[in-house]
């Protein structure tokens, strides 16, 4: 791993000088504006039961669907089609130190913007002078539950990336598979069919995996090791197969 | 002491992709501070074997060694002692010339002490001081393959491998490319493929002639067109009874064929003509043929001995392949 910081630098200068980067922050940025306003609205006219960051957290699924895309779709794609990976694999790097390089690029700016979101609570507790407003556990919770879980969506994303040279197809593909993953996982656990005899294994297999859980257990302030499990191991899955990838292409490059 | 091992030396080497053999059983070494061409047409094979000997590629069978370091077992090390630029040179669109040289630099373990120095010598040697700030996706083709080439050198690597390094440049631009390649001569080792054929008779000290995956001809200029000609020829220009002259040649030596080169009208004996004289004879025979001609009393106005472009050895080696390989499939047997 001599060489991770060296790629890393590299790859987060890369992802600040790339547009997509640009209409990926105004987007998330926008949309969760947009969404803290309401909130604001909300909390304004009436007193609610849950705290503000509760609410907020609860639509991150779709500024994910759409950021996480649009920040992992040029990495692989992008440098095999134009060829740079050749030469960037013929100098003394090794496969594993590009990927992670370019996971941890995109991991940093989805991690940046998700933290910047935090000036919107600062700013309305500066102006409100409502301490209800920065409800410290919540809070913490949720961005922890973004934390940790942005691991596996990242990855997700780079691995869709290492499957095609075509930017819009690595994208589409790590939509889809990010959609599947929390909005698919959703569907199953409200199935009542599942529940049936044979299925049970299922059932538990979906409930393991079932990401609006993990984020209502996280903002709870309910820190069970299994989810922490459940998103590691699908990382260090995700990084693999994207790290297995890139070497078998390179056998019928 | 044993001998420096060859910085590079191919065994047998075959790749194939899915059914099609691309490198077909190729053996060749390559010695130290020599510059080699590598030939072939569109398809034979060249970019793929390179990219075995960067260890981008793994090969299918055969063993490649970089100055004595196996590529397939320890390809770090090997590409820690190459320099490459890949066909059609894929640079990063977004990145300033010097900060691409600094990055390739760090990955290539230039010390950070090391590195800014060395980025202007060879900003200095590839001309590109005056562009050094500027982003790589605004250059010119030229200066795009300049850039290529001055990151392969970057790292002083003992082993060079471009890939039509020449392409797309004007003549001056070439000229520039040339100088630089020749002054790596017995400093670096430089394994180049092109298509422009004159170039690489100027620069390269030996030619490798690869054709459907298989080295078809291997050596020097002089020694390709030796082997793949198997004759001398004169061309002459001759007063004096057609008789006299057939005797007077065969004086110099029996075998000394005269023919007239292409269409040719006749002539009468004092009329010069123009003679074409082969021979299997690779010793110089000029100064033998004139006095020969002076002494039966035949007028020589003209005599040169004629040199087969690489052109030519190119285009007979790789048509000599094919007609190997023609001859050698089996023939469709008629339909009852």
């Amino acid at each position: 791993m001599k060489h991770f910081p060296t790629l890393l630098s590299h790859e987060l200068r890369m992802l600040l000088v790339s547009p997509a980067t640009y209409v990926a922050a105004t987007l998330f940025l926008g949309f969760m504006g947009l969404v803290f306003i309401k909130i604001a609205e909300l909390y304004g006219g009436a007193s609610q039961e849950t705290s503000p960051a509760v609410v907020y957290f609860q639509l991150f699924w779709l500024p994910v669907c759409v950021m996480v895309p649009l920040l992992t779709m040029k990495c692989l794609a992008e440098e095999r089609r134009a060829g740079t990976l050749e030469t960037l694999l013929t100098t003394p790097v090794t496969t594993t130190e590009v990927v992670l390089a370019k996971f941890g690029a995109a991991y940093a700016l989805y991690a940046g913007l998700w933290a910047s979101t935090l000036g919107f609570f600062l700013v309305l507790r500066r102006y409100s002078g409502d301490e209800r407003f920065l409800d410290a556990g919540p809070l913490l919770g949720g961005f922890l539950f973004i934390a940790v879980s942005g691991l596996l969506f990242v990855a997700l994303g780079v691995l869709a990336s290492s499957l095609t040279r075509s930017q819009s197809v690595a994208g589409i593909l790590s939509c889809v598979a990010l959609a599947t993953l929390i909005l698919g996982g959703n569907a199953l656990a409200d199935s009542p069919w599942l529940d049936q005899g044979m299925l049970r294994p299922l059932r538990a297999a979906v409930d393991h995996g079932h990401v609006f859980g993990h984020r209502d257990d996280f903002a709870r302030g309910v820190i069970d090791l299994r989810h922490l499990l459940f998103y590691a191991s699908g990382t260090a899955l995700a990084l693999i197969f994207s790290i297995l990838s890139v070497e078998a292409k390179q056998l019928h490059a | 002491m044993s001998a420096p091992p060859p910085a590079i030396e191919v065994s047998r080497l075959v790749k194939t992709y899915g059914g099609t053999t691309a490198v077909n059983d190729i053996s060749f070494s390559v010695a130290r501070g020599e510059i080699v061409g590598f030939l072939g047409p569109n398809g034979a094979g060249k970019s793929t074997t390179m990219r075995i000997l960067t260890g981008y590629l793994p090969a299918t069978s055969g063993s490649v060694h970089l100055c004595g370091l196996p590529v397939a077992t320890r390809p770090d090390e090997v590409k820690r002692r190459i320099g490459y630029l890949p066909e059609n040179n894929p640079l990063p669109e977004d990145m300033r010339v010097s900060e691409y040289l600094y990055f390739r630099g760090r990955l290539k373990e230039v010390s950070r002490r090391q590195l800014g120095p060395r980025i202007d010598e060879v900003l200095e040697i590839c001309d590109l001081k005056r562009v050094r700030h500027r982003i790589i996706g605004q250059l010119s083709k030229g200066y795009r393959q300049r850039v290529g080439i001055a990151e392969a050198i970057l790292a002083e690597p003992p082993v060079i491998i471009m890939d039509e390094p020449t392409i797309g440049l004007d003549p001056h631009q070439i000229l520039i490319v040339r100088d630089l390649i020749a002054g790596l001569r017995g400093r670096m080792t430089v394994i180049i493929s092109s298509h422009i054929l004159p170039e690489i008779e100027v620069t390269c000290d030996r030619v490798l002639i690869i054709n459907q995956g298989r080295v078809v001809a291997q050596g020097t200029p002089a020694e390709l067109r030796r082997e793949i000609f198997g004759q001398s020829s004169y061309v002459l220009e001759v007063a004096g009874d057609p008789a006299i002259l057939a005797a007077a040649l065969a004086t110099v030596d029996p075998d000394l064929h005269a023919a007239p080169p292409g269409e040719t009208t006749p002539a009468g004996p004092e009329e010069f003509r123009r003679l074409r004289l082969t021979t299997a004879r690779s010793d110089e025979l000029g100064d033998a043929i004139v006095a020969a001609l002076a002494a039966a009393g035949c007028r020589v106005r003209a005599i040169g001995r004629e040199h087969p472009s690489l052109e030519d050895v190119f285009l007979a080696a790789t048509r000599r392949s094919w007609d190997a390989v023609q001859a050698a499939a089996p023939r469709p047997t008629p339909a009852r």
